[in-house]
C-alpha cells in the first residue's frame, strides 16, 4: 500500500502558481514545495509540470534544480520525475559510480514488474543513447557483468502459471549452488533471471520445504566476491522485496551517519507502491517506527519531504 | 491415350517449387481411368511400376507432394498473422526443431526492431504461458545457449549515435576472442563474454562501425573470420550485413536442389518483408522465381514481392 496523502480534488492550474510563488523572488518556500509535490502521485506531478511549462515557459524541474540545494533538492528532484525515467536515472547513476552500485541495478531489475523494467530501458534509451544493458556491459566484468545484464534485459512471464517440476528440479540446483558454495553461477543466473516471478516464488518455497531453511538465510555470512555481493541482494528482492526495503531502510539509519542515498531512493521509489508495508515491518522489527527513526537521524527541509512521502499529516 | 504433352504438363505442375494448381484442374477434369493410367506410366518420377503389375505412386513423391501443396497454405498463414504472433511461432518451432534451425532464431532476433522483438516476445507469453528466455534457457544445452538467450532479450537502443572509441576497441575485442579460438578448440568464440556481450548489447549503426573497423585491423571480415561458427556468423551477418544473409537465403531455397527447410525459409522471408529491409533483394530474385515456382504460392510470392508495394 502507498503511503502518500492525495487530497481528494487537486487543480493542477493551482498547483503550478502556488510553486512558482514559492520560487519567485528572494529565497525559496520549501513547505510550499513540500505540502503541493509532497502530496501528488505521478500522474498529478506530471500534469503539474506541463501546467506549471504551459503558464511560465519554463521546465519546473530545472528550476527546482537551481532553486533547491543538498540532500533535499536531490530527493525533489528523484520524486518529481515519472518512475520510469526516474529508474533509468537511479541506474545511470549507479552504473557510473567509480565503483559501481549494482545491488541499485539489482533492485530495480528485480523489483519491478516487467511492464514497468520495459519502461525503464527504454526511458534510459531516450535519456542516454544507450540501451542500458550495453551500459551495465561496459561498466562491469565477468559473471557479475553476465547476472546483471541477464537481469536488466529480462522480460519475464508475469502469468500466474507455474511448473512444480521444474520448481522442484530447480530448487535443488540452487541448493547445490549455494550449500557448496561453488556456485554453477551459469545456473544460476540462468534460474534468476530468466523464470517468472511466480515460478521464482514457487521455488524458493520448495528450497525451504526441502531445506527447513530459506534460501536467503543460506546466502548470509561472509561477504565474499564480487558475484555474491550482486547475488544475495538478487535472491532477496526476488524472494521478498519488502523484507529487502526494510532492511536496506534499516542498514540506511543505522550508519553513523545517515546512508542518504539509499534512504532517498526506498522512500521515493516505494511511497506510491508499497510503503506502508515495509514501514508495517520496519517496526515489528525494531520496535520503532519508521517516521521516527527517519526523524531522528535527518534534519531540515529533507526530513521534512520524507517525512510527507511517509504519509505523515502536515 | 494421354498425350506425351499431357505427360509433360503433369510433371511440370508437379515440379519445382509449389503446385501448379490451374493445370492440375484442367488435366484432372478431362481425365478418365483409361487416360490416368497412361499418364501414371509417363510420369515415371510420381509413379513406379509395382511387381503385381499396377503403377503405384512413389511414398517419397507424395511425401514432398504434401510439402510442396503446404506452401500456399503456409504462406497464407503466415502473411495474415500478426508479426508478433508470427514470430513468437517461429521461436518456438525453431527451438523444437533443435540446433540446425537455432538460425532461424538468430534471423528472428537481429533483423527486428527493438519493439518488434518486444512485441514477439510477448506474444510469447501469451502462446505459451513462459518467456522465451526461460524456454531457450532451459532447452539449449550446447555451447550456443547464452548467445541465442542474450539475442532474444535485448532490447537495442536504435539511435544513429556511434561512439567511434568504443567501436574501435570492441573490433579489438573481438578479434583477440575470434583469434584466441581458432587454436583452443575447447571453448567457441561464441561463448566468449566480450563476444556475446557486444554483440548483444550494442546498437546495430554502432555494429556496423565495429565491423568496418575490424576489416581494418584484420585481413578478414568478421564473417570470413568465423566461417567454422556457423551460428556466430549468422549472428553478425544479420547485424551487420542483413542484405548478404538474405540473398544467400534466397539463392538456397530457390535451388534446383533446395530442401524442404529452405524452401520454408522462402516463406518466412515472404511473409516477414514488410518488417525487413528486403528491397532490391526480391527484384533479383524475381526471375528465378518465375522459372522455378508454381502455382498459388508463386502469385503470392511475386504478389507481395512486387515493387510497388515497398
Amino acid at each position: 500500500m502507498a503511503t502518500i496523502d492525495v487530497p481528494e480534488q487537486v487543480s493542477v492550474l493551482a498547483d503550478a502558481e502556488a510553486l512558482r510563488k514559492a520560487c519567485k523572488g528572494w529565497g525559496t518556500d520549501e513547505k510550499a514545495i513540500i505540502s503541493v509535490l509532497g502530496h501528488r502521485n505521478a500522474v498529478q506531478r506530471k500534469q503539474i509540470r506541463l501546467a506549471y511549462e504551459d503558464l511560465y515557459q519554463e521546465d519546473l524541474i530545472k528550476r527546482l534544480e537551481s532553486e533547491l540545494s543538498g540532500d533535499f533538492e536531490e530527493a525533489v528532484y528523484r520524486w518529481i520525475l515519472d518512475p520510469a525515467d526516474r529508474d533509468a536515472v537511479l541506474a545511470n547513476v549507479a552504473i557510473k559510480k567509480l565503483s559501481p552500485d549494482h545491488h541499485v541495478i539489482v533492485e530495480i531489475s528485480c523489483t519491478r514488474s516487467p511492464e514497468e523494467l520495459l519502461a525503464v530501458r527504454r526511458a534510459y534509451q531516450a535519456r542516454y543513447k544507450h540501451s542500458l544493458e550495453e551500459d551495465v556491459a561496459a561498466h562491469t566484468k565477468g559473471d557479475t557483468r553476465k547476472l546483471l545484464v541477464a537481469l536488466v534485459s529480462a522480460f519475464r512471464y508475469d502469468g500466474e502459471e507455474i511448473n512444480t517440476r521444474v520448481a522442484n528440479s530447480e530448487a535443488k540446483v540452487l541448493h547445490e549452488a549455494v550449500k557448496d558454495k561453488e556456485f554453477n553461477h551459469e545456473e544460476i543466473i540462468r534460474i534468476l533471471s530468466t523464470r517468472s516471478k511466480m515460478q521464482l516464488m514457487a521455488t524458493f518455497n520448495r528450497y525451504r520445504d526441502d531445506h527447513g531453511t530459506t534460501i536467503t538465510k543460506n546466502l548470509e555470512g561472509d561477504s565474499g566476491d564480487e558475484f555474491l555481493k550482486t547475488l544475495r541482494p538478487t535472491i532477496r528482492c526476488l524472494n521478498d522485496p519488502k523484507k529487502y526495503f526494510e532492511k536496506v531502510l534499516r542498514n540506511s539509519i543505522r550508519r553513523v551517519g545517515t546512508d542518504e542515498d539509499a534512504l532517498t531512493r526506498v522512500i521515493v521509489t516505494r511511497a506510491e507502491k508499497d510503503l506502508k508495508d515495509v514501514k508495517e515491518l520496519y517496526y515489528k522489527r525494531n520496535s520503532v517506527p519508521l517516521d521516527q527513526a527517519v526523524a531522528k537521524d535527518t534534519s531540515g527541509d529533507y526530513k521534512a519531504l520524507l517525512l510527507t512521502l511517509l504519509g505523515k499529516e502536515d | 491415350m494421354a498425350n506425351p504433352c499431357e505427360v509433360e504438363v503433369l510433371n511440370n505442375a508437379l515440379s519445382g517449387i509449389g503446385v501448379d494448381e490451374k493445370s492440375l484442374v484442367s488435366i484432372l477434369t478431362k481425365s478418365q481411368n483409361e487416360h490416368k493410367k497412361s499418364m501414371r506410366k509417363g510420369c515415371s518420377k510420381f509413379f513406379l511400376e509395382d511387381e503385381r503389375q499396377f503403377e503405384r505412386w512413389n511414398d517419397s513423391a507424395i511425401k514432398s507432394l504434401k510439402a510442396e501443396f503446404k506452401l500456399f497454405k503456409d504462406v497464407v498463414v503466415l502473411s495474415l498473422m500478426h508479426p508478433w504472433e508470427r514470430d513468437a511461432r517461429l521461436f518456438k518451432k525453431a527451438l523444437k526443431k533443435g540446433p540446425p534451425h537455432y538460425n532461424v532464431i538468430v534471423e528472428i532476433a537481429c533483423t527486428r526492431s527493438s519493439d518488434q522483438l518486444l512485441g514477439a516476445r510477448k506474444a510469447y507469453h501469451s502462446l505459451f504461458d513462459r518467456s522465451i528466455e526461460e524456454d531457450l534457457a532451459s532447452h539449449v544445452k550446447g555451447s550456443e545457449r547464452k548467445l541465442l538467450v542474450a539475442l532474444v532479450s535485448a532490447y537495442r537502443y536504435e539511435g544513429p549515435k556511434v561512439k567511434e572509441d568504443a567501436a574501435k576497441s570492441e573490433a579489438k575485442a573481438l578479434l583477440n576472442a575470434i583469434k584466441n579460438n581458432n587454436g583452443d578448440h575447447k571453448k567457441k568464440a561464441m561463448e566468449e563474454d566480450e563476444v556475446i556481450w557486444i554483440l548483444t548489447t550494442r546498437s546495430k549503426p554502432h555494429l556496423k562501425v565495429v565491423y568496418e573497423q575490424y576489416k581494418k585491423i584484420s585481413a578478414k571480415t568478421i564473417t570470413e573470420e568465423l566461417e567454422v561458427e556457423l551460428l556466430l556468423k549468422e549472428t553478425v551477418e544479420c547485424l551487420c550485413t542483413p542484405q548478404t544473409y538474405f540473398t544467400r537465403v534466397f539463392d538456397t531455397a530457390l535451388r534446383e536442389d533446395a530442401k524442404e527447410d529452405a524452401k520454408k525459409a522462402l516463406t518466412r522471408l515472404v511473409a516477414t518483408q514488410e518488417d525487413v529491409d528486403l528491397k532490391g533483394i526480391a527484384a533479383k530474385f524475381e526471375d528465378k522465381i518465375k522459372e522455378r515456382v508454381k502455382g498459388a504460392y508463386k502469385d503470392v510470392l511475386l504478389g507481395v514481392l512486387a515493387d510497388d508495394r515497398q
